[in-house]
C-alpha cells in the first residue's frame, strides 16, 4: 500500500462536471469508509450519488480532487483498485443471454482467476444466494430479485474487501429487499467495507454506521443515523385531520409549538419537538380552543424520511427534472425495472 | 446464509503476465459473445437465411439480366460479392451488440473490473470472425448447390476467402466504433446503414463496373469493398478474372482500414463517459 490510511474509502474535494447540460453531478464532495463499515450515501435522484461511485470505482476520472481505495489513487493507481473492489450497479450489468453461473464465471475470468477456481467460486456463490436451481438457466427468465442477488454474486466474485453497491435494491419487492440487506449485513460482518448509495432512508437506517445526505452535488449533512435523527428534535407530533384545508389550518395554529415548521402531508401536519407528550397535548388543547376536529394524533420516532425532507426541502422518492432527463436521454430500456411483487423468486 | 466473503487484500500484480492476461480477456469476452449467439437461435437462423435468399435471387431473379465480360457464368462471378455483402450486413450485429452492452451497463462492470481494457473490442471483432468463418463455410455450401465452381482451385479459392475474412474483421472495428457512438441499439442499427448500403451496392460485388456512368466508375473502382471483392474475384474466380495486382490492392486496403479504424474503435472506447 503506497500511502496508509485507517479509511478504506476516502475522498477529498472531488468535482465532476458533466459538459451537456453544464451539470455539476459533483461540487466539492468529501467522504471517509471506515474499515468493516458500511457508509451510506444518501440523496434524491440526480444528487450526484452514482457519479461519486463510478469516480471511486474508476469508471470516470473526477475534474479535480482525489479519492483513494485502501490506499490506492483512484486515478493513478486504476488497475490495482480494480482489483480490490466489487461493483454491483442500479442497473443489473449483467448478461441476459448468458446463465447465472457463465456470468459468475465470465466476471472471475476476467478478475484473473483460473478456469477452475471461477468453476469453483460460482458453485459457491449461486449456493450463498439461493440460485442454486436457477444457475443454469439464462439470466432473461431470472426475476428482478434473482436478477439483482445475480448482480451482487458478480461482485464479489475476486473476493473483494471493498463494495460499492449503488441503490441495490431499488425497485425489488420488500421481501427480496430484506434478502438483500441479509446477504449485505454477511459480508459486513466478515469484514468487508462497503459504500452503498440509496433512496431508501430505511435501508441506510439499518445497514450504515454512518450517512452521508448529498444534494445538488454537495454533502448536507454526516453523522450517524442516530445524531442527524437527533440533531432535529426526539420525537415528531402527527395529527390527522378531516380534509386537507383543515390540515393546513391547523398547521398555522400549531406552528408556534416548535421550532421546525410543521410539515403538511394531504391531511396531516407534523411536527418535529424536543417534548413530544407535552407538545401533543398543547396541540390537542390549540386545536379543541379553535374548533378544529382531530381524526387521530400519534408521537414517533423521527425517521430519516423526517431528516432527509428537512435537510432538502423535498421528499426522498422526489425526482430531479435532471435526472429525469438523463434517464430518457439513456434510452427506454433502464426504465424497464418495476418492482416485482410476484413471488417469482421463489421458483 | 453461511460466511460469504472473507476479504483478502489485494491479490498480487500480474507485472509479467499482461500479454498472457490480456489474451485470456480477450478470450473469455470472445467466448462471452460466441455463447450468446447460441442462446438466440432465431436470430442465428435468420441471420443464415439472409445471405441464401440474396444467393438465390441475385442467381435466379436479377442474374440473367446482368450481362457480364470474361464468359463466366453469373453464379461464378456473384458468389464473391455475395459473401462481401454478408458479412458487411452480420458487422451491423457488432454495432447492436456493443450498444447494447453500453445501454445495458455490461461495459460498466467490465470497465471496473481488472481486465485489459482492449479486451472487449478484441474479443467482440474476434467472436464475429470466428461466427464469419461459418457464414463462408455455409454460403460455399450453398452456391454449390446453386451451380457455382471453383475456379482456380481449392488453395487459391481459401486464400480469396481468408481475404474476405480480413476484410471483414477490418470492418468489425469501424462497426463497433459506430455501436460505441450511438446512443442506443436501435439508433446503432440505423447509423451503420447509410455507409453500408452505398459501399456494398455501389461496388463491383454484382454488377459489372462497364455498366456504371463514368462519373461513378473512378468511385466503384477504388472503395474497399470494389477492390476486395476483385482480388477476392480473382483468387476464387481466376481465369478471365485473374489479376495479381488487385489482390495486393486488396491486402493493402485491409492494411490501410485496419490500421485505421483499431484506432477509431479503441478511441471510442476510451471516450465512453
Amino acid at each position: 500500500m503506497s500511502n496508509y490510511s485507517s479509511f478504506a474509502v476516502e475522498a477529498h474535494d472531488l468535482v465532476k462536471v458533466f459538459p451537456r447540460g453544464n451539470v455539476r453531478a459533483l461540487d466539492g464532495v468529501s467522504l471517509q469508509v471506515e474499515q468493516g463499515t458500511v457508509l451510506g450515501l444518501l440523496g434524491p435522484n440526480g444528487a450526484g450519488k452514482t457519479t461519486a461511485v463510478r469516480i471511486l470505482s474508476t469508471i470516470l476520472r473526477p475534474d479535480s480532487g482525489y479519492a483513494s481505495i485502501l490506499g490506492h489513487d483512484v486515478a493513478k493507481e486504476a488497475e490495482t483498485v480494480r482489483r480490490i473492489i466489487g461493483l454491483a450497479g442500479q442497473y443489473a450489468a449483467v448478461d441476459e443471454n448468458l446463465t447465472g453461473r457463465e456470468n459468475i464465471r465470465m466476471v472471475g475470468r476476467l478478475s484473473h482467476m483460473s478456469w477452475k477456481a471461477s468453476r469453483v467460486r460460482a458453485t459457491e456463490l449461486l449456493e450463498n444466494f439461493g440460485l442454486t436451481d436457477a444457475g443454469d438457466r439464462v439470466l432473461k427468465t431470472y426475476s428482478g430479485g434473482m436478477r439483482r442477488r445475480l448482480d451482487l454474486a458478480a461482485a464479489l466474485v475476486a473476493r473483494p474487501p471493498v463494495l460499492f453497491l449503488d441503490e441495490p435494491t431499488t425497485g425489488l419487492d420488500p421481501q427480496s429487499r430484506q434478502d438483500l440487506w441479509g446477504v449485505i449485513e454477511g459480508l459486513v460482518a466478515g469484514g468487508t467495507t462497503v459504500l452503498l448509495t440509496t433512496q431508501y432512508l430505511e435501508e441506510a437506517d439499518r445497514l450504515a454506521r454512518n450517512i452521508i445526505v448529498v444534494d445538488h452535488g454537495r454533502v448536507i449533512a454526516e453523522g450517524t443515523p442516530a445524531t442527524l435523527k437527533a440533531n432535529l428534535g426526539t420525537s415528531v407530533v402527527a395529527v390527522t385531520l378531516s380534509d386537507n384545508d383543515a390540515a393546513r389550518r391547523a398547521a398555522r395554529l400549531v406552528s408556534s409549538l416548535s421550532d421546525h415548521d410543521p410539515i403538511v402531508d394531504h391531511n396531516t401536519v407534523e411536527l418535529t419537538v424536543e417534548d413530544g407528550p407535552k407538545v401533543g397535548a398543547e396541540v390537542l388543547r390549540t386545536l379543541d380552543a379553535a374548533q378544529v376536529a382531530i381524526a387521530g394524533l400519534a408521537l414517533r420516532e423521527p425517521s430519516l424520511d423526517d431528516v432527509f425532507l428537512s435537510l432538502t426541502g423535498h421528499k426522498s422518492e422526489a425526482e430531479t427534472e435532471a435526472e429525469r432527463s438523463a434517464r430518457m436521454r439513456k434510452g427506454a430500456k433502464h426504465r424497464g425495472i418495476e418492482p416485482e411483487a410476484d413471488g417469482r423468486d421463489a421458483a | 446464509m453461511t460466511a460469504i466473503a472473507v476479504p483478502t487484500i489485494t491479490t498480487p500484480a500480474p507485472s509479467g503476465h499482461r500479454l498472457r492476461w490480456t489474451l485470456a480477456d480477450i478470450t473469455t469476452v470472445t467466448w462471452r459473445n460466441l455463447l450468446a449467439y447460441t442462446r438466440i437461435p432465431e436470430a442465428l437462423f435468420f441471420s443464415t437465411l439472409q445471405p441464401i435468399m440474396f444467393v438465390l435471387l441475385f442467381r435466379y431473379v436479377f442474374g440473367g439480366a446482368i450481362p457480364i465480360p470474361g464468359g463466366v457464368p453469373y453464379v461464378d462471378y456473384m458468389m464473391p460479392g455475395i459473401f462481401v455483402q454478408t458479412v458487411m450486413f452480420g458487422a451491423v450485429s457488432t454495432s447492436v451488440g456493443l450498444a447494447e452492452d453500453l445501454q445495458k451497463g455490461l461495459i460498466e462492470r467490465f470497465r471496473a473490473l481488472p481486465m485489459a481494457r482492449s479486451a472487449v473490442l478484441a474479443g467482440r471483432t474476434s467472436a464475429d470472425l470466428v461466427r464469419n468463418v461459418f457464414v463462408v463455410i455455409i454460403m460455399t455450401g450453398v452456391a454449390y448447390a446453386v451451380g457455382f465452381r471453383i475456379g482456380d482451385g481449392g488453395p487459391a479459392y481459401i486464400l480469396g476467402a481468408l481475404i474476405l475474412l480480413a476484410f471483414a474483421y477490418s470492418m468489425s472495428w469501424g462497426f463497433a466504433a459506430i455501436g460505441l457512438a450511438a446512443p442506443n441499439s436501435e439508433t446503432a442499427q440505423v447509423m451503420a446503414f447509410p455507409i453500408l448500403m452505398p459501399l456494398t451496392f455501389a461496388s463491383t460485388a454484382f454488377v459489372p463496373i462497364q455498366s456504371m456512368p463514368g462519373w461513378l466508375q473512378g468511385f466503384v473502382r477504388h472503395q474497399p469493398v470494389s477492390v476486395v471483392v476483385d482480388g477476392a474475384r480473382s483468387l476464387m474466380v481466376g481465369g478471365f478474372y485473374h489479376s495479381s495486382s488487385s489482390v495486393w490492392y486488396a491486402l493493402l486496403w485491409i492494411a490501410g482500414l485496419l490500421l485505421a479504424l483499431v484506432p477509431i474503435g479503441i478511441w471510442r472506447y476510451r471516450k465512453i463517459k
